[in-house]
């Protein structure tokens, strides 16, 4: 536990890039997704990225080697959208615990083989919390403005469960992520802080929100500030943000928080901005130069990336992460 | 008081509210409760949230930097009030961006409002009455939930009313939070009490001093909290003298504030100015706050005979008509309201030497006001359009004095001449830039749409115009584009040259036509930036420096996009052929139309279009962006956004009542095969009646990424496979004269609207009609039961590529389309010499049903493509490169 906090004081750590991104080269048939297991499933299962850890995880083992030999220290577990609430789509509540269990298990499999080789280097494995399909302080209904989707509880059960089954599995740390909600982040928190409770444990939480547009907000309206302000009562190994900007636009936004915390800072932007067949196309080495930018200004501890980045993406962010120093913590958090 | 302090709270709404130690008096609103506020609690009984809401956001506006709500009645469900309300606070950002203060005594309604409430939150209030346990249990739960708190003075014994018992529980609360809890210190807030003086009882009469000094005290010695209080409470027995009560509270706040309180609930309106305060009544407060004197409270009790209330009620909604005429004038034109116009404007015409000084002052007073507010990004669009129709009511009703008068018109900053180019019929985004350069007294010479280059040069010499402003929204009008640039270079023109439209790009522009003009160049897509660009290209001082930059600026733009453009690589025709999307035709399932053959739509209602309209690009039209309904409830732009929405639901309404527009539609289901690779061949009955020609992607693509054309999607011959494919057209017609009708009137702003609703109409009839094909004409999908929100993703089996948009750009394949179907025939479209289509709401494709089936960008080709489809299609190479230009890959 103690290995990452001490690693962050030494270096910049990388984080993986996109694991969809990665997965779509795959071509995943219906079949494919359901495996001999799912063979008879009612549903459609096509597209649900996070049963491959039980139906291919040779795939999902493969892209997270590909990541930590592109030079990443941590990968996420394939669990974005693990909670019952997003799995309710494809009808499978009732394989949460097991989907984020044996995402843990593999990705953790895959870290400590490269551990074992690079002792000097040891790998971590985030567990990955998605925002969920519903958001908790914003109506779906234009006509209805006090009406909910989801309830702050709902979350808290959903996320409570996918966390306490990451942890069963061996994930190092926690990463809830892609934060477009402020409010259903502070569910998961909230969940979490029970876990750590219940099973007396102590594991770092990694906080990533997303800036959805030009208007520098969230998009359940917050600014940055207030949404670092709104996350800020539990103790975070990083605060940060990803998705929606590529890395020059998630700059100003990164700048507005980094010298309003004592937390890490973390950034995994997407491979630029979608071009008009919503492809992202921004090369790594377009990518890199933009994100040398942040490290210059010293504004950065853990980087990595979103959509459309690939392995190709975070091996040029590795090189150019070794080239400068972590952005200063405090040791420990009073 | 300075109190030495290393943490500060941090709260948070949508924006964030941070304590320092330069922090002024933290001011929180009160009127959203049930318990302060009589009137509040009988809206939330009847339900009335609308109101309710209207009362914070009045508490917003008037300077609260928290506010408070408290639902705790005996006769109302406090935990569903509590809930309901703050979600509906949530979706008011003009109120959401304040912390909220969550007030109740009981424990649930604290835990509900918490989980509803993004920001960080203050709970009021715990305390240690009910004992340790509750107390730590309470305090974890909201240190989880991430809020302050404020702790009242109290405990097993009962309320703290003194110096002593003040000081002992707060103590005693902010060692447990601290030690026992780990609540943030910073986050603690105390309440300690404040209870009426005068009373005329002698244990009342040390109830300020006492808070007073405990405040003191809890500051210097408590590191980083916070205290807090109800104030009104203070001059509880002076009710109904409210000259006294406003003298009583400054008097009170100015000496705990210097004590160290730092936040409070205060009715601004119940606040005298200390400074403000009369001498001798000053005097009898401060002896009774202070408890200076035996005999304070009979004082003033004699002394608040002589004194009344100074605040007087007035008229909310209309008080601005009380205003002096120019401040009239200038929020009719802010606020977009006309119905006072043509009074106000009387009456400062009465008072002016000459009619012309209204709208050179009044009226220009009042539209600066609102340039700069648009400017500034505190107005928007529908707004400023507003401010126009107001703007243009009151010239209209000046005008006849001027000309009676015939003194000269007033003098416009520039002339701006406005056109669609050549072929294209598109003319909202040109509209709404008129108008708003309009609104900011630049005089347009808007010559139209469809306008020839010739016409364009010649008016602009003779109006002797300062800028020229061209748009457009389909892809040849690009080429019209470059090609005025070069005559303008050609005839020594050096006026800026304004370049805009949906179609329109900063790289196309600096690529194409920048070159072309030694002169500005600027690539303007969006209303807003027009003014301030117009200005700056302009303004005599400062324009040559500002065009340099420009020009700058593109060059290196340019530059950049170039270089990336040689990044890509293509592969040949050839290879790109062998690398096509291949379907199984063996296997893929080929369903027979049930009505092959053309067949016309005339007698449609309106009625059943308006399910299928999409309003995201609706907004768009009007520069909002953002996607429907979230927009309705966007925090910067979602008032306006639905204003906006309702004046459009207004005249759809009219619109479908009336039928002011007429929907047409014509198509026609076919047998088909693709021949030769790229080619489908048209058969009615086993005969050829028209081969499409389609357009292959050519860029490198890793392996196993195929190379796309639409004929990919049809069966070919050598299938042994009969296929099948369909073409449309559908039209919205009538717009036009609607929208002149509106203009006739002085209404840009609904003439407008009229443009943009028949747009939605067109999409939305697309839409129908292909739905339609689906399930019964071709019936391929005949259970399909998809929502409009599906319909709006496609998430639909089959597709309806239009020829000019990203799977065929070449607008060429109209003319195809429109000789199979017939359809200037049997519906009336026609195309332009752009092949733009007329009337301009109209959308015309093919039908592509196939499973595989699916939308794609064509890209960019190269020169050996344009050269077989030139061959293919029978035409020369030179008009080949000229349809295709936009597409064609720079060598």
């Amino acid at each position: 536990m103690s290995n990452i906090k001490q690693a962050l004081q030494q270096r910049i750590l990388v984080l993986d890039g996109a694991m969809g991104t990665m997965l779509q080269r795959y071509k995943f048939t219906e079949e494919d997704y359901r495996g001999e297991r799912f063979k008879d499933y009612p549903s459609s299962l096509k597209g649900n990225n996070d049963l491959l850890s039980i139906t291919q995880p040779q795939a999902i083992k493969d892209t997270h080697a590909k990541y930590f030999e592109a030079g990443a220290d941590i990968v996420e577990t394939n669990t974005f959208s693990g909670t019952s609430i997003a799995m309710a789509d494809y009808n499978m509540q009732d394989l949460v615990y097991e989907l984020n269990f044996q995402s843990a298990k593999i990705a953790k499999e895959v870290a400590d083989e490269f551990t074992k080789k690079e002792p000097h280097k040891p790998r971590f494995v985030a567990g990955s919390m998605g925002p969920t399909n519903r958001t908790a302080s914003m109506s779906p209904d234009v006509n209805d403005p006090g009406f909910r989707a989801v309830t702050f509880d709902e979350l808290r059960v959903a996320y409570k469960q996918q966390a306490e089954a990451l942890v069963d599995g061996g994930v190092d740390l926690l990463l809830v992520e892609t934060v477009f909600d402020t409010l259903n982040a502070k569910a998961a928190l909230f969940a979490i802080e029970q876990v750590k409770e219940e099973k007396n444990i102590d594991i770092s939480i990694m906080l990533s929100g997303t800036i959805t547009d030009a208007s520098g907000r969230t998009l359940s309206g917050q600014t940055a500030e207030a949404f670092l302000i709104s996350v800020s009562h539990i103790p975070l190994l990083s605060v940060g943000f990803n998705c929606a900007l590529g890395a020059n636009l998630l700059q100003p936004h990164l700048e507005a928080i980094a010298n309003k915390t004592d937390f890490a800072i973390s950034a995994h932007p997407n491979a630029g901005l979608p071009n008009a067949f919503g492809e992202y196309d921004e090369s790594p080495e377009q990518m890199g130069e933009q994100i040398e930018e942040y490290l210059k200004k010293n504004l950065i501890n853990i980087i990595g990336g979103c959509c459309g980045t690939t392995p190709e993406h975070i091996k040029v962010i590795a090189k150019i992460a070794a080239k400068y120093k972590p952005r200063k913590v405090l040791e420990e958090i009073v | 008081m300075k109190v030495k302090q290393t943490k500060y709270m941090k709260l948070s709404g949508l924006e964030p509210l941070v304590l320092n130690e330069n922090s002024n008096f933290i001011n929180v609103g009160e009127r959203t409760n049930v318990a302060g506020s009589r009137k509040f609690l009988r809206l939330i009984k009847e339900e009335n949230f609308d109101e309710a809401l209207d009362i914070a956001r009045h508490q917003v506006d008037g300077g609260a930097q928290i506010i408070d709500v408290n639902m705790d009645d005996g006769l109302i469900d406090g935990k569903e009030s509590m809930v309901r309300f703050l979600n509906l606070i949530a979706s008011e950002p003009d109120i959401s961006r304040v912390p909220i203060m969550i007030d109740s005594s009981k424990w649930e309604i604290i835990e509900a409002g918490l989980q509803v409430v993004q920001g960080k939150c203050v709970v009021n209030s715990i305390s240690l009455k009910e004992g340790e346990e509750k107390f730590i249990w309470e305090a974890k739960q909201i240190k989880r939930y991430g809020a302050a708190v404020i702790v009242m003075a109290f405990d097993e014994v009962g309320q703290a009313d003194n110096y002593d018992r003040r000081i002992e529980i707060a103590k005693r609360s902010y060692d447990i939070l601290v030690n026992k809890v780990g609540f943030p210190s910073e986050d603690i807030i105390f309440d300690l009490n404040i209870f009426p003086v005068a009373t005329g009882m002698d244990e009342h009469r040390r109830n300020a001093i006492d808070f007073i000094e405990a405040t003191r005290w809890v500051r210097q010695n408590l590191p980083n909290v916070s205290v807090s209080g109800g104030v009104s409470n203070v001059s509880f027995s002076f009710r109904g003298n409210d000259g006294v009560r406003e003298a009583m509270h400054s008097v009170f706040l100015y000496h705990a504030i210097q004590a160290g309180m730092n936040m409070g609930i205060v009715n601004p309106a119940l606040l005298e100015v200390y400074d403000d305060i009369p001498k001798d009544l000053l005097e009898h407060v401060e002896d009774v706050i202070l408890d200076r004197r035996d005999d304070a409270t009979e004082r003033l009790l004699d002394f608040a005979e002589t004194v009344k209330g100074s605040k007087v009620e007035k008229g909310v909604d209309l008080s601005w008509r009380e205003n002096p005429v120019q401040e009239r004038i200038t929020h009719a034109l802010v606020k977009g309201i006309d119905a006072f116009i043509i009074e106000d404007v009387e009456t400062a015409r009465l008072e002016a030497e000459k009619p012309i000084d209204v709208i050179e002052g009044h009226l220009m007073i009042g539209m600066n006001v609102v340039g700069d507010l648009f400017g500034a990004g505190k107005m928007f669009l529908p707004q400023v359009v507003k401010s126009a129709r107001v703007m243009k009511k009151a010239v209209g009703y000046l005008n006849p004095f001027i000309e009676a008068e015939k003194t000269e018109k007033q003098e416009p900053v520039g002339k701006i001449l406005m056109a669609t180019v050549k072929g294209d019929v598109h003319d909202i985004g040109k509209n709404i830039v008129s108008v708003v350069l309009a609104c900011n007294n630049y005089e347009i010479v808007d010559l139209g749409v469809m306008v020839p280059p010739e016409k364009i040069i010649e008016t602009a010499i003779k109006e002797r115009v300062d800028a020229i402003g061209l748009s457009g929204l389909i892809t040849p009008s690009l080429d019209e584009m470059v090609y005025l640039a070069k005559e303008m270079q050609r005839q020594n023109f050096t006026v800026p040259l304004l370049i805009g439209g949906a179609t329109t790009s900063k790289a196309h522009t600096a690529v194409k036509i920048d070159t072309q003009y030694k002169n500005a160049v600027v690539h303007v897509n969006d209303a807003s930036r027009a003014v301030t660009v117009v200005g700056d290209l302009l303004n005599k001082k400062s324009s040559a420096e500002y065009v340099a930059a420009m020009k700058k600026d593109y060059d290196e733009f340019r530059e950049k996009f170039l270089k990336r453009g040689k990044e890509k690589s293509y592969v040949s025709l050839n290879e790109a052929r062998k690398r096509k999307y291949k379907i199984n035709w063996e296997t893929s399932e080929i369903i027979k139309p049930k009505e092959l053959g053309v067949q016309m739509l005339k007698q449609l209602s309106l009625k059943e279009l308006e399910p299928f309209i999409d309003w995201s690009p609706f907004f768009r039209s009007w520069d909002l962006h953002g996607k429907y309904p979230d927009i309705l409830t966007d925090k910067v732009v979602g008032e306006q956004a639905t204003q906006l929405f309702d004046d459009a639901q207004g005249m759809l309404k009219e619109i479908i009542a009336k039928q002011l527009l007429k929907p047409k539609a014509v198509f026609g289901l076919f047998e088909a095969n693709t021949i030769n690779e790229d080619d489908i061949s048209v058969k009615k009955t086993g005969k050829e009646v028209a081969v499409f020609r389609t357009l292959r992607q050519q860029l490198k693509k890793r392996d196993g990424i195929p190379n796309i054309a639409l004929a990919d999607f049809i069966a070919p011959k050598e299938s042994g496979k009969t296929d099948y494919m369909g073409a449309f057209c559908v039209a919205i017609f009538g717009a036009q004269e609607l929208a002149d009708s509106y203009r006739a009137k002085e209404d840009d702003y609904n003439a407008i609207m009229a443009q943009a609703l028949a747009d939605r109409f067109a999409e939305a009839f697309a839409e129908y009609l292909h739905k339609q094909i689906r399930t019964k004409h071709w019936g391929y999908s005949a259970d399909e039961g998809l929502t409009n929100d599906d319909l709006i993703k496609e998430s639909y089996k089959g597709i309806r590529p239009a020829p000019g948009y990203p799977a065929c750009p070449d607008h060429l394949e109209k003319e195809t389309i429109w000789e199979l179907l017939e359809v200037e025939k049997i519906i009336g479209v026609t195309l332009t010499e752009s092949l733009a289509m007329w009337p301009a709401a109209a959308v015309s494709g093919y039908y592509f049903a196939n499973p595989e089936a699916k939308y794609f960008g064509l890209g960019k080709i190269t020169d050996d493509q344009v050269t077989d489809y030139a061959v293919r299609k029978g035409i020369s190479k030179e008009k080949a490169r000229k349809w295709l230009h936009p597409v064609i890959a720079e060598q």
